[in-house]
């Protein structure tokens, strides 16, 4: 890290922003006081996923997009597939449904363990990472690997392993899982919903910064439970769409800063996706352990200060593990595990909730099953621009502290989204100007 | 980023990643059981995905994930290397070019054109190549992703100044030691099994799917002879040739094959 000061001009410059996933960097501005330049850099080398898989057959996707992230490769395969069976009118059956969430529960849970505890609390406890932690909390640490393993656990047993499970296609799965060992997670997961009560206890008692953003909410919304594999898309404005039509007014622009593109509803509106955005649209859906989570906590009807989003993934990490163990009660081996899909030419939309947000795939595929066009609206490419607006935010809330503390806290900022460079395609390099 | 003061009594480990999707570096963290024992053991000296604070090298041992796909990291890799006693690559993406080494089967124009409005803000290499390809890799970790149990064997080896215990041979082998019966023979399925490295511990075979080479190639890999028998069993030559090219498109006995396919010989 760098600082400079002149006159006319202050710079603070730290190369490479940490406790992320993937590369990226930012850069803020500031003259007379004013916050004049925000920017989210975002330098991860492209690796043109949707250009490789033009002329790969549809069952393909879920294996190849899995590639995009190895955080959370569940949401990408699970996108996948509900997109090429969108465009060839399949719906699968209760007991794939089931266990799709129940996977996908257990990838919510690892993701929002390593970020609560390896990623995002070292910063509320000046810390540089979770090893600084431990040595101050190392029962806090155990903890949060312990919830981490758990969800490893769940993902090994349904999908094979951890990271790009091997067991999903596009229909369902390629063999369900043996009842005894899916019947063996649940005292793992009691456990772990304990943990992750206790989570919400220790993460509510953090200090926050008193930051309120003015938040374009998105998420999926659902009838019957809190959003992760299907339903409608639901706006801040209380309109409702299909992921279909949503997929038709979320426009992406390309600009230099970002091998990203950048997401604006209508080609306006920049927007934010993630836990804040699935809390607010849908908290009246969590289950009643969830709910009272989040009460005791402090947290109303939406949280609009995204340091506090630590406490929403805490309470969705309550959530995840009361759900995959009422998954889990519930399950019996069915065969066969997959629905039988028979490719026809058309165009197909895929939306899920990622852990760190919405996850959009469209296809274009063709008669024989290849496909001919394909696009992916990762989450972190459609918050960059609300992840600016919330830098702006924090630094002019911020600029009576040091540099050291200010850049700190921008880092901070950006973190409290969890964002996945890797998939929106990658470098953070952080610059704060300040003339 | 703070640096932190060098402790001279351990080895020091750092993570570097280049293009990838970032699992294989989360395979180090989804070692729960073994993570903080591992960080009181070494020094994780640089490793941006779990840490803030970084210190100076030389490291004794550099884990690095991911491949080259631009300028500025080819001359980025040859600075790890410099600083680096132990280099040892992870993944598919470091070992073989990875997924996005498909690029090399098709114009990186046209890639670009695809994904982004405005390929002039892109600076991207035509190719997508294996660290080995531009340093000297002291070790290679196959696997897309690497499997945890492997990986930690293979940090301890370094630190510990010995060989890792990482079988070559193939997926063949683990099926028959966790007893799944042969797929391709009993069922006809499609399955790399016979010419792809062990060590995912077989695990597509266990639920009934064919093995998709996510390790690349075994030592000796008689792909053609596998080719030969997926043809007989009547699938297409571009299927086949689509099934060698995936995550270790590039890798050269995987490599070779499908442009063998493709050329119908």
């Amino acid at each position: 890290m760098t600082h400079g000061r002149h006159d006319t001009e202050r710079t603070v410059f730290v190369p490479g922003l940490a406790r992320v996933e993937g590369e990226g960097g930012l850069r803020v501005r500031v003259q007379d006081g004013a916050v004049s330049e925000v920017t989210l850099n975002i330098f991860e080398p492209p690796r043109f996923f949707e250009a490789l898989l033009e002329g790969r057959r549809l069952d393909e996707a879920p294996d190849i997009t899995a590639r995009i992230c190895g955080i959370c490769p569940v949401a990408y395969q699970m996108s996948a597939c509900r997109a090429m069976e969108d465009a060839c009118g399949v719906t699968v059956g209760e007991p794939v449904a089931a266990l799709r969430r129940l996977l996908y529960c257990g990838e919510w849970i690892q993701s929002h363990a390593l970020h609560v505890y390896l990623l995002h609390a070292p910063d509320f406890l000046g810390c540089e990472d979770a090893v600084q932690l431990a040595a101050i909390d190392r029962a806090a640490v155990e903890r949060g690997l312990d919830l981490k393993r758990t969800g490893n656990m769940v993902m090994k047993t349904v999908g094979g392993r951890a990271v790009h499970p091997v067991n999903v296609r596009v229909g369902g799965f390629y063999r369900a899982p043996d009842t005894d060992a899916v019947r063996a997670l649940a005292e793992p997961l009691r456990r772990a919903r304990q943990a992750a009560l206790d989570t919400v206890v220790w993460v509510a008692g953090f200090e926050f910064p008193d930051v309120v953003g003015d938040y374009r909410f998105v998420a999926l919304t659902h009838p019957d439970h809190y959003p992760i594999e299907d339903g409608a898309v639901a706006l801040w404005s209380g309109e409702e769409m299909s992921p279909a039509a949503f997929a038709d007014v979320a426009v992406e622009e390309h600009v230099a800063r970002s091998t990203a593109l950048h997401a604006r509803l209508h080609g306006r509106d920049p927007y934010l996706t993630g836990p804040l955005a699935r809390y607010a649209l849908n908290a009246t859906r969590l289950p009643e352990i969830a709910r009272q989570a989040a009460t005791a906590a402090g947290l109303g009807p939406t949280c609009d200060n995204p340091f506090r989003s630590i406490v929403v993934r805490a309470v969705e990490l309550v959530f995840a593990c009361d759900e995959a163990l009422r998954l889990v009660l519930g399950y019996e081996r069915f065969d066969p595990a997959a629905e039988v899909v028979t490719p026809r030419a058309g165009v197909g939309t895929g939306a899920t909730e990622a852990p760190r947000g919405l996850l959009v795939h469209r296809y274009r595929v063709d008669a024989d099953g290849t496909i001919a066009s394909a696009r992916i609206m990762p989450p972190t490419s459609q918050n960059q621009l609300t992840i600016e607006e919330d830098l702006r935010r924090v630094v002019e809330g911020g600029l009576t502290l040091t540099d050291e503390d200010l850049t700190w806290r921008c880092e901070q900022a950006v973190r409290n989204h969890d964002p996945c460079i890797s998939c929106a395609a990658h470098f953070l390099h952080v610059t704060v100007d300040r003339s | 980023m703070t640096a932190v003061t060098t402790d001279a009594g351990r080895p020091s480990l750092a993570v570097w990643k280049f293009a990838s999707c970032d699992g294989c570096q989360l395979s180090l963290l989804d070692c729960e059981d073994e993570l903080l024992a591992l960080a009181g053991a070494v020094q994780i000296a640089s490793f941006t995905e779990m840490s803030r604070a970084t210190v100076a090298g030389p490291y004794d041992v550099s884990l690095v994930e991911g491949s080259i796909t631009t300028a500025e990291d080819a001359g980025r890799i040859r600075a790890v290397r410099d600083a680096s006693r132990v280099l040892v690559t992870i993944g598919a993406c470091a070992t073989a070019g990875g997924i996005q080494g498909l690029r090399d089967f098709a114009s990186v124009g046209d890639y670009t054109a695809t994904v982004y409005a405005r390929p002039e803000y892109i600076a991207t290499l035509e190719t997508s190549t294996p660290i080995s390809s531009h340093v000297r890799v002291d070790y290679e970790l196959h696997g897309c992703p690497v499997d945890r149990g492997q990986l930690l064997e293979v940090v301890l080896a370094q630190l510990a100044g010995r060989r890792p215990a990482i079988a070559g041979h193939s997926v063949c082998q683990e099926c028959k030691g966790r007893g799944t019966v042969c797929l391709l023979v009993s069922k006809g399925t499609a399955c790399l099994g016979p010419v792809t490295r062990a060590g995912c511990g077989a695990l597509c075979p266990s639920v009934d799917r064919g093995c998709f080479g996510c390790f690349g190639p075994a030592d000796t890999a008689n792909t053609a002879s596998l080719a030969r028998r997926l043809s007989d069993d009547g699938l297409a030559r571009v299927d086949v040739s689509r099934l060698f090219r995936t995550f270790n498109a590039n890798a050269p006995a995987f490599r070779r094959e499908s442009l063998a396919q493709d050329a119908g010989s």
